[in-house]
């Protein structure tokens, strides 16, 4: 391979749902060894992903021919009864759109990581609707910028310097100064020093607060006692139903304390209210801060292919989606599955312990550029080249708008998309379905 | 040895983030999601110090670890934190009350000093 010295102008990180794609890559042979205008963790994202001295793929933990591992694993998934896709959100829309296909193939349950992140969000969302706008607008005009239950200095590093808070727009022209910004989380967080006003809620009990803001802000009369019930004062939660009502545009930023915590859905069912309520006096919209790279591709692949966006069962013909029954969580930890596809994901990592064990008694397919433990266990495991590094395509960013990938330089995997295609190929020849 | 139910939340930070990329089978990052936070005043009044060891119980499993003094103001009384990996989701409990997220956050567990 060349070790000439590249410049790649407009590369596209993937760490993170920011999917910031102003980064100047310099790419010395395969390895990225500058990574201008990216944050602390995109930084760590380019300049650790090189090619790595690992086999194509491996049966059983040895090493196999690409050709035999596609061979197995479309047997597993073929004579599987209830199969299970899982994972996508580190990965293209163009491989998510294969791993759909598959699933429907195999009549299998096809879930993402959404389900252990935001998926209760997606629930909320069906429930209340979505004031939604796009980090464009923000940018522009939000002026009342609050974030709740998430913590963007460590996990959205660039998401107050290239969205939310400091960019001067068309309608904060003053940037930081036009705007006010407000955290309210349990733990005074690595954010907190950034915001004007912090507000910290007591464990679990963050729907109640929202609740209290919707009744404030509809004029309904509250008492000191509220302090107790949430650890926030009458005035400190009238300061900021004032704030929202006041506001000229204002937008909630949610992380997974609202999505992760008892109430879930119901708890990002009152914010979602609470922005629905405030639109009677202002424009007020509220967005979730999503993890990984192509999280959003994974629930709008899933969602224009199947009508739902995680949790999805095809094994009738047709889908069904019903959290809860058909999410990873529950189908591995109820024993239910008996054999997984996983693609760029770690559930032997992340997963509850009866799911993990499960997990270990099944046999399933995985795919990953890295070694992981879930890499470790699988029956088959395919080394994969790592999007937007190594291979194009598209992702979503966390407020729904498509971004293209810059590529810096060629890995000798193939990517995730390849890898799936060939299963699917197999799947139908051993279906004996026509190409 | 004492025991006490506090709240745990497990979380992301920056160096979990930057250290993942380097590998999930790294000493860096395994450092990183194996160490508790807790409240300074927690760790006067049960007698611990930096470094020391306890053990963290729910139904699900046990997990022993090192804990450090979060930042002062940082941690509440009774919050424990903890970087979310492997060692957070052995505490983690699979029910998901039909909504496919287990309760990853804000949960109880049992602190016993060692």
């Amino acid at each position: 391979m060349s070790t000439a010295l590249k410049i790649v102008d407009n590369a596209t990180c993937t760490f993170c749902g920011c999917v910031c794609d102003d980064i100047e890559l310099t790419v010395e042979g395969n390895h990225i060894t500058k990574a201008k205008n990216a944050c602390v963790l995109g930084k760590a994202w380019f300049l650790n992903h090189h090619v790595e001295d690992r086999p194509v793929a491996l049966i059983e933990g040895r090493p196999a021919a690409f050709e035999a591992a596609v061979d197995r694993a479309a047997q597993i998934l073929v004579n599987a009864r209830y199969p299970i896709v899982y994972g996508l959100s580190d990965t293209t829309c163009e491989a998510q759109r294969v791993a759909v296909a598959i699933a429907d193939r195999i009549g299998g349950c096809l879930d993402t990581t959404t389900s252990v992140c935001h998926g209760p969000s997606g629930m909320a969302f069906q429930g209340v609707g979505e004031v939604t706008c796009s980090l464009g607008e923000v940018r522009n005009r939000a002026d009342l910028v609050i974030f709740w239950g998430s913590n963007p200095a460590e996990s959205h590093p660039r998401h107050w310097s290239r969205y939310s808070t400091m960019p001067k727009g068309l309608f904060v022209p003053n940037g930081r100064k036009d705007r006010t910004v407000v955290l309210v989380d349990v733990r005074r967080s690595k954010s907190a020093p950034a915001a004007d006003i912090f507000l910290q809620v007591k464990p679990r009990k963050d729907f109640e607060a929202l609740w209290a803001l919707r009744a404030l802000v509809k004029g309904v009369p509250l008492d000191e006692s509220i302090r107790d019930e949430t650890g926030l004062t009458l005035e400190q939660l009238q300061d900021l139903a004032s704030r929202m009502k006041r506001c000229r545009f204002g937008v909630l930023f949610f992380g997974m304390g609202l999505s992760m915590t008892r109430g879930k859905h119901l708890n990002v069912e009152a914010a979602l209210a609470l922005a629905r309520d405030l639109n009677e006096y202002t424009r007020f919209y509220v967005k979730p801060m999503r993890g990984h790279g192509n999280v959003t591709g994974a629930d709008n692949v899933v969602s224009w292919q199947t009508g739902y966006p995680f949790g999805v069962n095809l094994s009738r013909g047709y889908p069904r989606f019903n959290p809860g029954e058909y999410t990873t969580a529950d189908t591995l930890a109820r024993g239910e599955a008996d054999a997984a596809l996983i693609i760029a994901s770690d559930p032997m990592a992340n997963f509850s312990q009866p799911a993990r064990e499960h997990l270990a008694r099944i046999p399933y397919i995985a795919l990953d550029p890295k070694e992981t433990p879930t890499i470790r266990g699988a029956t088959v495991a395919f080394t994969t080249a790592t999007y937007g590094i190594n291979t194009p395509g598209t992702v979503y960013r966390m407020d729904d708008v498509p971004i293209p990938l810059r590529p810096a330089f060629e890995s000798p995997y193939p990517s995730d998309q390849q890898v799936l295609e060939a299963i699917e190929q197999k799947i139908r020849q051993r279906q004996g379905v026509t190409p | 040895m004492p025991r006490e139910t506090f709240i745990l939340i497990p979380g992301r930070t920056s160096r979990q983030g930057t250290t993942l990329n380097e590998g999930k089978l790294t000493g860096a990052y395994l450092d990183e999601i194996s160490t508790l936070q807790m409240n300074p005043d927690d760790m006067t009044r049960l007698g611990l110090n930096a470094g020391d060891r306890v053990r963290l119980r729910t139904d699900q499993g046990t997990i022993e670890l090192p804990c450090q003094p979060a930042k002062p103001g940082e941690l509440p009384a009774g919050v424990l934190f903890l970087p979310y990996g492997e060692w957070s989701s052995r505490l983690m409990g699979p029910e998901t009350h039909a909504t496919g997220m287990p309760d990853s956050k804000s949960f109880d567990v049992e602190l016993e000093t060692l």
